[in-house]
């Protein structure tokens, strides 16, 4: 391992580079956009500018911006641990791949039908690895996309997409049929039911991460209003100095940011995994189904 | 008068986000219940521990939907609410 060649460490360079550019990018977008005089506010993601286009226009804010972002650091992170893959030994960052691969092929195999485990596992650590790397990106101090509710309401309609696709196993009839399950007056409430899925989800996660920063944003608002009460006799520099600020909203933020943000994206994934498994109509009925199918092509 | 309408929205839209909130007594109780639930689970069987706590922050934060979502009611009763409604109120009287 000591003879590593130029070669391999430019691309070490290039790929830390690649992991920790657009993190930077994102300060430093913050910095430069948000003006100064703004202070301490509760804002929706700030809209860059509109594309015109057709139907709608479409809308590039700090949320589209910040999950672009960090789906390149994600990547680059990904790139970095696994390059220089050896089949013997190995460096101590395919440890920490092969570990996070164990980890999440343990979960998805706890969670998810035998049939799911290979081809769901990376859909499931990529939602998992996406949602909690944004809700941490709000310790930077950049807006988090997961408080944008678009950005989670993409992954929720994504994720319902695939729980259709897999009620549709059963097929066409079959899955109209199921809306009409234990009587047919119950429609309407399945109907809601289909779309409550998705709905949930987007709230849930969106909800979480934005009732932090809004609570963290509240508090570091009236800490600031309390010091200038008490501190503000002081002269000078001393006065205008918000020292009552050191300290809880940094307690609020490792529960806010740090355990909310990975709780939910926790929640994300395994509600996916539970959603997906659960739309499936089972072996024996998609087996059936085939077995039905083969006369027809057949003739 | 249109400032009394205004008033009238305004001071509506913050009374509902406080009704609104009331929906956080829900989950406060079944938060409360679950944990309580997993405590008792754990000295009855310490070895579990690690599933229990894993499973009981499951349960917690499923629980906690209602809460959000009337968390989400409120912040849209407060933030985005007057602007569209004071914005209805002035498009109907033509101003």
């Amino acid at each position: 391992m000591k003879d590593k060649n130029l070669r391999f460490r430019i691309i070490d360079g290039l790929l830390i580079a690649m992991m920790v550019l657009p993190l930077v990018a994102a300060v430093v977008l913050q910095i430069v956009t948000k003006p100064a005089s703004e202070g301490i506010t509760i804002t929706g993601a700030r809209v860059f500018f509109t594309i015109p286009m057709p139907l709608m226009d479409l809308v590039i804010s700090e949320a589209q911006v910040n999950a672009w972002l960090i789906m390149i650091t994600i990547l680059g992170a990904c790139l970095f641990l696994t390059h220089g893959l050896q089949v013997e030994g190995g460096s101590a960052r395919q440890m920490a791949a092969e570990w996070a691969v164990e980890k999440l092929d343990g979960l998805v195999a706890g969670n998810m039908d035998p049939i799911f485990h290979a081809s769901y596992a990376p859909f499931v650590g990529a939602i998992l690895a996406l949602s909690a790397c944004s809700s941490l990106m709000s310790l930077l101090g950049v807006f988090p996309p997961t408080s944008d509710v678009n950005v989670v309401a993409g992954w929720a309609i994504l994720v319902f997409g695939l729980i259709t696709k897999n009620k549709l196993k059963a097929g066409v009839g079959a899955y109209m049929k199921g809306f009409l399950d234990p009587i047919p007056v119950m429609l309407p409430m399945n109907i809601i039911g289909e779309f409550a899925t998705p709905v949930s989800m987007t709230f849930r996660h969106f909800g979480n991460v934005l009732s932090g920063s809004v609570i963290a944003a509240l508090v570091a608002w009236a800490l600031q209003s309390l010091s200038s009460l008490v501190l503000g006799w002081l002269p000078g520099f001393l006065g205008d100095f918000p020292l009552l600020q050191i300290g809880l909203p940094g307690i609020l933020s490792v529960y806010f940011d740090v355990f909310s943000g990975c709780i939910q994206a926790f929640i994300f994934a395994m509600l996916t995994m539970l959603n997906i498994s659960n739309a499936y109509p089972g072996d024996d009925v998609v087996q059936e189904r085939r077995a039905k199918k083969k006369p027809v092509l057949a003739k | 008068m249109l400032e009394l309408a205004i008033g009238i929205i305004l001071g509506c839209c913050a009374l509902g986000a406080g009704c609104a909130m009331i929906a956080g007594i829900g989950p406060g109780i079944g938060e409360g219940d679950a944990v309580g639930k997993a405590c008792e689970a754990i000295g009855r069987q310490p070895e579990c521990k690690g599933s229990v706590t894993s499973t009981m922050i499951m349960g917690c934060a499923i629980a906690e939907t209602t809460g959000i979502y009337a968390l989400v009611i409120a912040i849209l009763l407060i933030f985005v609410a007057p602007n569209t409604l004071v914005g209805v109120l002035l498009k109907a009287i033509g101003q």
